[in-house]
């Protein structure tokens, strides 16, 4: 059964429509990559995911349990809930400037065991222990108790993976999680990607690297003016585009490489 | 200077009275501008536009206008226009109240404003950060924004309260007596000692001391939030 099935979401600001009728499912443990130039609706994809947009229509389903369609009235509560089905990795990082890397991991889940939120972690020490684990996960061990601005972006983004695993997510997206880096730091970000997906990680990734996308993803949508143009595998979709515009786009795209 | 060393005990201890005063009327507008500027912040920022726009206004009146004229007018507002003679309570009680009223209401209005502006400083990011992480409005605020927020106001913070401290003698203009009005005393004639000037030069010795102690005070609260950038 597919973990997470996306149906008909619409979503427009005003009169502007900036998503139509987006359909898409994903199984578990595997990688989608969403491109599409600028404006096409890929980051407003995500931020409905996570519901720091909602949606005007259509439904959300998460391991069988709808999460959002017209029909649920979502209160702040329900929101808080629900949105952690999905952990957010974002292009700026926002890790919290006054928290040290460890601390930023390892907040969100101690806050949630205050307030009685299930997310599968039981004590506080449970919580330091998996904070630990996840530093070394993303290689950042040595610098558990370094604050943001003393690690490099590439560093910081590691530590916002770990922070959005931290609450154990269903799924993890990535808003162009190498966009704000110098090119010699996208590597160690990819990287961890890469190794997550080898732990049967389901991910969601918006991205500009097309060779990170046509190596790492199973599926790949390619979004035009907020509609999924395209949809496959890899291989269809870089090999063989059936859309003008995906054909265009990805012109464009490789001609740089 | 056999005169000074004569006049100095009498004038230094009339001197200590008044600052004393200075500082009541200094802690007091404190405690309650830095709470009251809080909600005047929030009222200017409300998405409700009709609160926003009367709190702006509002704002605008009390900054816009002098802390002098607002302290004349709360002080004998209620006698002269509503003839509620010792609305504010007797002879000095009353002149405190009314100043720390007055003081309290303008420093709230200048506080809010950089409570907005240090609100709306800290990126809308770190707010969904907090968001997609499952964490609720009230510990986004106190979680996260709170310290960033204290950390790019206290610049501004400490400029506008070293400034209340010289603005305490503005209660000079309903003769409460702070330490302007008790050097002035020596000048009409008090405690046997008229025309003497010096005193009233003096208790800039005092504000100035108070303002350093002040400095050095935020100088280490920066200090103390350097240890992270936002």
């Amino acid at each position: 059964m597919a973990i997470l099935e996306v149906k008909n979401i619409e979503k427009h600001f005003g009169k502007t429509e900036v998503l139509k009728n987006i359909c898409f499912s994903l199984n578990q443990g595997e990688v989608l990559a969403i491109i599409g130039s600028s404006g096409s609706g890929k980051t407003t994809l995500l931020r409905c995911l996570n519901f720091l947009e909602i949606a005007n229509s259509g439904s959300i389903t998460v391991n069988g349990k709808t999460i959002f369609d017209e029909n649920i009235k979502l209160n702040d509560k329900t929101i808080r809930k629900n949105r952690l089905h999905f952990g957010m990795v974002f292009q700026n990082f926002n890790l919290f400037p006054q928290y040290t890397a460890f601390e930023n991991i390892t907040l969100a889940p101690k806050l949630a065991l205050k307030n009685g939120i299930e997310i599968g972690i039981k004590s506080v020490e449970e919580i330091e222990k998996n904070g630990d684990e996840l530093l070394e996960t993303v290689g950042l061990s040595e610098k558990r108790d370094f604050y943001p601005c003393q690690l490099s972006g590439g560093q910081q983004q590691r530590v916002a993976i770990a922070r959005a695993l931290a609450m154990r997510p269903d799924i993890l997206c990535f808003d162009e999680p190498t966009s704000a880096l110098d090119p010699e730091l996208t590597g160690e970000v990819l990287k961890v990607i890469k190794e997550l997906k080898g732990n049967d990680r389901t991910m969601i990734v918006v991205t500009h690297e097309m060779n990170f996308a046509r190596g790492v993803a199973d599926k790949v949508i390619f979004m035009a003016d907020g509609i999924v143009e395209e949809i496959g595998t890899p291989s269809e979709v870089f090999g063989n585009p059936k859309s003008e515009k995906t054909k265009a786009f990805l012109a464009k795209s490789l001609e740089n490489i | 200077m056999d005169l000074f060393f004569e006049q100095f005990p009498t004038v230094f201890s009339a001197l200590n009275d008044g600052f004393l005063q200075t500082l009541k009327v200094f802690i007091v507008t404190l405690l309650g501008a830095l709470p009251l500027g809080l909600i005047i912040s929030f009222g200017s920022m409300s998405k409700f536009k009709p609160l926003s726009a009367v709190v702006k206004t509002f704002v605008w009146i009390i900054r816009g206008t002098p802390l002098m004229l607002q302290l004349l007018i709360i002080y004998y507002g209620p006698g002269i226009i509503l003839h509620i003679y010792n609305f504010w309570g007797q002879a000095e009680t009353g002149r405190f109240i009314a100043t720390i009223v007055a003081f309290i209401i303008n420093y709230a209005c200048y506080f809010s404003e950089i409570y907005r502006g240090g609100i709306q400083g800290v990126p809308h990011g770190q707010q969904e950060a907090g968001q997609v992480l499952g964490l609720s409005k009230s510990q986004i605020f106190f979680k996260i924004t709170l310290l960033q927020m204290i950390k790019r106001i206290v610049p501004p913070m400490s400029n506008e309260i070293i400034t209340l401290v010289k603005d305490t003698s503005l209660a000079r203009i309903i003769a409460f007596q702070e330490i302007i009005w008790s050097s002035e005393a020596f000048l009409k004639g008090s405690y046997g000692i008229s025309g003497a000037v010096w005193p009233l030069f003096f208790t800039g010795v005092y504000y100035l001391l108070f303002s350093g102690i002040l400095t050095i005070l935020f100088g280490l609260i920066e200090k103390k939030l350097s240890y992270f950038r936002s």
